[in-house]
């Protein structure tokens, strides 16, 4: 039996691979570079996303997402180009969400209004931290009052508007973080992103790391408690988590990630973009494009296929499913877990968790249960065992 | 054939590093036993390595043909055994079938612990010994405090020493020509029954089992039927030959000659170091005295990994004992591990050699359980059981006492560090038997008790002494103590995998070292969990895992599906890895590590 593609949604990812500078902690596929050919990288775009058109015909696009590297640093008139093609190309659904990932400068605050004219209706600003020093810490070169600014540029410029802060910083104690938070909290924005900091190996903090050289980490009985408070502050403010690390208003919530979080269908452009998608007729796609910017670029322009393509197998995309959909708190259906994994779930181990109050049952939906909600990695590890 | 007037037989003994590898080359060389084009570095060891492989250490021999000062050729035989305590039995059986042993020790080093042992060896053999001080080109060479020492520390007579540097090849001819004249020829009856000592013997993919043999009366020639007399089989011979040191065919072999036969046998189980070798007809009588096969002093539980590859364990373990005769083995079930074998070896390094070759040569990841000694165990009815497993300990209100097997340890270590080898030695139950110095080097005996030293005696020697002991064994028989088992509860379920015996005074020590250790390599688990010691039903140790309480990823989006499901994966196979003790995973290095001991 064949899933129905529509169960989630479809969506469009498009990777903008630069940034300003690198910082110590990102592990995105990203790269600072002195010269960028904006044009040649607007007609590749254009080229991958008739390519997909050509194959996957009907789709209805729900949203599209510029995210990076920093896509405040393309072009209005490229951001245009895209959103243009896409609806010439595809139908789009008439609440269609178009998300920018923006760097909070100045500099880049100032083309907010430009992006809203190339019709992004929503962007997600990249503030982490809210004192200069944290800021510096963290690699950024935006100050806190910069971000402050940008942030109330983007409120007024756009529809929707979101930010991110990384807390369980160095040298953050609960207490630090509770304040931050609450200042956060004032600010009348409907959606935020909360990440604790995590130690990717491969960037300058993950180095260091393990060098042990990164000193002032909270522990993880501090990062616990820093986490429980998150999730009581925003519900206590109204924005509710949704996601384990994304808080929003009713109805404020980010469809593009949505789509993700419920296993629906995305196609990925740019370098390092990954997609999933299905065809009518076939199990769903798993794409992957090459890292490399100049790589991706030159195919694309020669219109080359450029991505690996690998079919997921029933056994995969149940795991996908669960570990994507179980972030949320509306949980995921077993009766779809069930379609996409060709298999049920264990009674015997559903019966379990629910019985230690891991997991709640709602009808056909699973739930993990606000106390578990942190330790969803090892719910996920028991859930998939043989 | 060669008159018995013209042989002479002899091993090399020393202390690791002293310089015999080395030494062996340059007598080869010398004698132009390999043509110098064929010559590489430590010729023996080159075997030796591959013979490493499979299983037991082997011993190595090589022929040589020496014209000596007087003119007459000579025939000089050597073989080259490991020393290794583990191999003990087939030492001394190799021992026995020379007459003599060159004592190579380092001039710069002096004697070492292994020199003694593998001396001592050779005095039990009744050989000539010849000291041969090496690396005499060495600025740090002091061969008259060598000559001292083996005088008073070994107490044999070093005025016939020979300087040497086996590196420049200064002395070796000195060496050659005592060899002839200080080592005493073979004797033998060339017209007796045959009869041969069976000294070693190794699977060979070509010729099927290689037999080594030491003839002592009579001769042998291909086609002759000869007889084990152990056990009685027969075999007609395909063919006998001598080692130069690559394996060359003779006509025959006669007293006081070493060589080899093959016979398609077809096991190396079948063939018995130490075994006397006759003719079917006409053979020998009465075997040669002392074949005594060595019996295992370790043991422990090997366990697959993966419990589906119980069977290619089995087979595993089957063919490597076809090969080794002092392997054991019987098959296991363990409520932690699952199926698998309980394993005896002759000690640690045999018991190493053994699962590495299962881990790589077969690819079966093992866990190995804690080796444990065989205790003796007197029931209040007067029966005696040997007790290879703790978990087979029988009801305590059934045992009258206890008995465990002590070894004599001998431990030579510079000055410095005599204060914690006496505190170490005397942790593990030690009793000090002799304490006596050479030069800056004390030299402790101490009266042990095996258990305490299977398990990381060894380890922590080295690192209490920054590697400047040097540490041998042998065994000395079972003496009774206040022995008891203790078992571990990891939240509340009995982990049988971990019990072990221990002495009643140490016990919470080591249930106490036992539960923290378990606390740090236990992951945490979703729940708090109890770790216990307690022998019977008595809690002796007590600590408490807490529970984990963060795991999820911060961030998970379009690009993370696939990297989150492969991190699944392998923490899944590495699940697999773990063991299940009712809600509990344990991995299996906790089973290695848990039960090495700290401090
Ligand atoms: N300088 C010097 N080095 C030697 C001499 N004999 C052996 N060696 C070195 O000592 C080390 C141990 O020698 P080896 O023959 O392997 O010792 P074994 O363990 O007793 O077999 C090697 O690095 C040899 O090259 C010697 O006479 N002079
Ligand atoms: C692609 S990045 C944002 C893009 C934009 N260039 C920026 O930095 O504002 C998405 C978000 O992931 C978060 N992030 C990146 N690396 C992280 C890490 N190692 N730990 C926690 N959050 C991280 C940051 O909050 C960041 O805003
Ligand atoms: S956090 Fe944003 S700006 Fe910094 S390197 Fe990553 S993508 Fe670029
Ligand atoms: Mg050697």
């Amino acid at each position: 039996m064949l899933e129905n593609w529509q169960n989630g949604g479809f969506s469009i990812y498009l990777h903008w691979p630069f940034c300003e500078a690198k910082c110590p902690y990102c592990d995105f596929n990203s790269y600072v570079s002195a010269s960028i050919d904006q044009d040649a990288w607007k007609s590749a775009y254009l080229r991958e996303i008739d390519r997909y058109a050509d194959e996957l015909p009907g789709r209805v696009v729900q949203s599209i997402f510029f995210g990076g590297g920093t896509p405040s640093l393309m072009e209005p008139s490229t951001v245009q180009a895209v959103i243009d093609r896409v609806a010439t190309r595809f139908s789009v659904a008439n609440d269609i969400e178009i998300t920018l990932e923006a760097n909070p400068s100045s500099v880049e605050a100032s083309r907010f209004s430009d992006y809203r004219t190339a019709g992004v209706n929503r962007v997600s600003l990249g503030v982490q931290a809210l004192n200069d020093p944290d800021l510096k810490r963290l690699g950024r070169l935006h100050s806190a009052a910069e971000a402050v600014r940008a942030m109330e540029i983007a409120q007024n410029a756009f529809d929707r508007a979101s930010f991110d802060l990384i807390y369980a910083r160095q040298n953050q104690s609960v207490s630090d973080w509770t304040a931050e938070l609450k200042q956060a909290l004032t600010m009348g924005f409907s959606h935020l992103s909360l990440y604790q900091l995590t130690i990717e190996s491969g960037t300058a903090f993950g180095d260091r790391y393990k060098r042990g050289k990164l000193g002032g980490l909270p522990s993880e009985d501090d990062s616990a408690d820093m986490y429980d408070v998150t999730v009581e502050m925003c519900k206590a403010a109204g924005i509710p988590m949704y996601e384990v690390s994304n808080f929003a208003a009713p109805g404020e919530q980010s469809n593009h990630n949505l789509i993700y979080w419920r296993y629906g269908d995305y196609v990925g452009i740019g370098p390092g973009a990954h997609g999933r998608f299905s065809h009518p007729e076939r199990t769903r796609t798993a794409t992957e494009t090459p890292l490399s910017p100049a790589k991706w670029l030159q195919a694309a322009l020669a219109g080359r296929d450029q991505e690996t393509r690998q079919l997921l197998s029933a056994e995969e995309q149940g795991v996908e499913f669960l570990l994507m959909g179980l972030r949320l708190r509306e949980g995921v259906s077993l009766d779809r877990f069930t379609e996409l994994a060709g298999q049920d779930l264990s009674p015997n181990i559903l019966a379990e968790l629910e019985s230690e109050g891991v997991i709640i049952r709602r009808d056909d939906q699973i739930i993990v249960s606000d106390q578990y909600v942190k330790l969803l990695n090892a719910v996920l590890e028991r859930l998939i065992e043989d | 054939m060669t008159q018995l007037s013209h042989i002479r037989n002899f091993s090399i003994v020393a202390h690791i590093d002293h310089g015999k590898s080395t030494l062996a080359d340059r007598l080869i060389q010398e004698t132009q036993t390999v043509a110098d084009r064929d010559m590489k570095a430590q010729l023996l060891d080159a075997m030796d390595i591959e013979r490493e492989r499979g299983i037991t250490i082997k011993a190595n021999t090589v022929r040589l043909d020496y014209t000596a000062d007087n003119g007459e050729k000579y025939v000089l035989n050597l073989i080259d055994t490991p020393g290794h305590v583990d191999f003990a039995y087939e030492v001394s059986r190799s021992m026995r079938a020379v007459e003599g042993s060159l004592l190579v020790v380092d001039s710069t080093q002096g004697v070492e612990a292994q020199t003694l042992a593998n001396v001592y060896q050779a005095i039990d053999a009744d050989h000539e010994i010849v000291p041969v001080f090496n690396k005499i080109d060495l600025p740090a060479s002091d061969v008259d405090r060598v000559a001292e020492q083996v005088e008073d520390v070994i107490g044999i007579d070093a005025s016939g020493a020979i300087a040497v540097s086996a590196k420049t090849g200064q002395g070796i001819h000195e060496v050659l020509e005592a060899i002839v004249n200080v080592l005493p020829a073979p004797e033998g009856d060339p017209d007796g029954p045959f009869k041969a000592m069976l000294v070693d013997s190794w699977y060979d993919a070509y010729l099927g089992v290689v037999v080594l043999i030491r003839v002592i009366d009579g001769h042998l020639k291909k086609g002759e039927r000869i007889k084990f007399m152990s056990n009685g089989a027969v075999y007609p011979v395909d063919r006998v030959g001598v080692f130069r040191p690559a394996m060359q065919n003779a006509d025959i072999l006669g007293p006081g000659e070493i060589g080899f036969l093959t016979a398609s046998i077809k096991q190396v189980r079948d063939t018995r170091v130490g075994d006397t070798i006759t003719h079917e007809k006409k053979g020998a009588t009465v075997p040669l005295p002392g074949f005594n096969p060595s019996v295992p002093v370790v043991f422990c539980g090997l366990f697959p990994v993966d419990s589906a590859e119980f069977e290619d364990l089995r087979d595993a373990i089957e063919k490597l004992a076809l090969n080794d005769a002092s392997f054991s083995y019987e098959m296991e079930t363990s409520a932690a591990l699952g199926f698998g074998f309980r394993c005896g070896f002759l000690g640690l390094l045999h018991l190493e050699v053994i699962r590495d070759r299962i881990e790589r040569e077969y690819n079966i990841e093992l866990i190995t359980t804690a080796p444990s000694v065989v205790y003796h165990v007197f029931m209040k009815d007067g029966s005696m059981t040997e007790l290879h497993n703790p978990a087979d300990m029988p009801d305590p209100s059934t045992i009258d006492h206890i008995e465990e097997p002590r070894i004599k340890a001998t431990i030579l270590v510079p000055d410095d560090f005599l204060g914690d080898v006496l505190k170490l030695c005397q942790d593990r139950r030690g009793i000090q038997l002799d304490l006596s110095y050479a030069g800056s080097r004390a030299m402790v005996v101490y009266d042990l008790p095996l258990n305490e030293v299977v398990f990381d005696f060894y380890d922590r020697l080295k690192s209490v002494t920054k590697g400047y002991a040097s540490f041998d064994y042998q065994l000395e028989g079972y003496r009774e103590d206040n022995l008891v088992k203790m078992s571990v509860l990891v939240n509340d379920e009995p982990v049988d995998a971990l019990s072990m015996m221990v002495h009643r005074d140490r016990a919470e020590m080591r249930g106490r070292a036992m539960c923290e250790k378990l606390k740090d390599l236990i992951p945490r688990h979703m729940f708090k969990i109890p770790i216990q010691a307690a022998i019977g039903g008595k809690v002796i140790a007590r600590e408490t895992l807490s529970a984990l309480r963060k795991d999820v990823t911060a961030k998970c989006y379009g690009g993370d599906a696939t990297r989150k499901r492969k991190l699944l994966d392998k923490q899944k196979a590495g699940k697999k890895k773990m063991r299940q003790f009712g809600k509990v995973d344990i991995p299996q290095e906790a089973f290695i590590s848990a039960l090495k001991m700290d401090n």
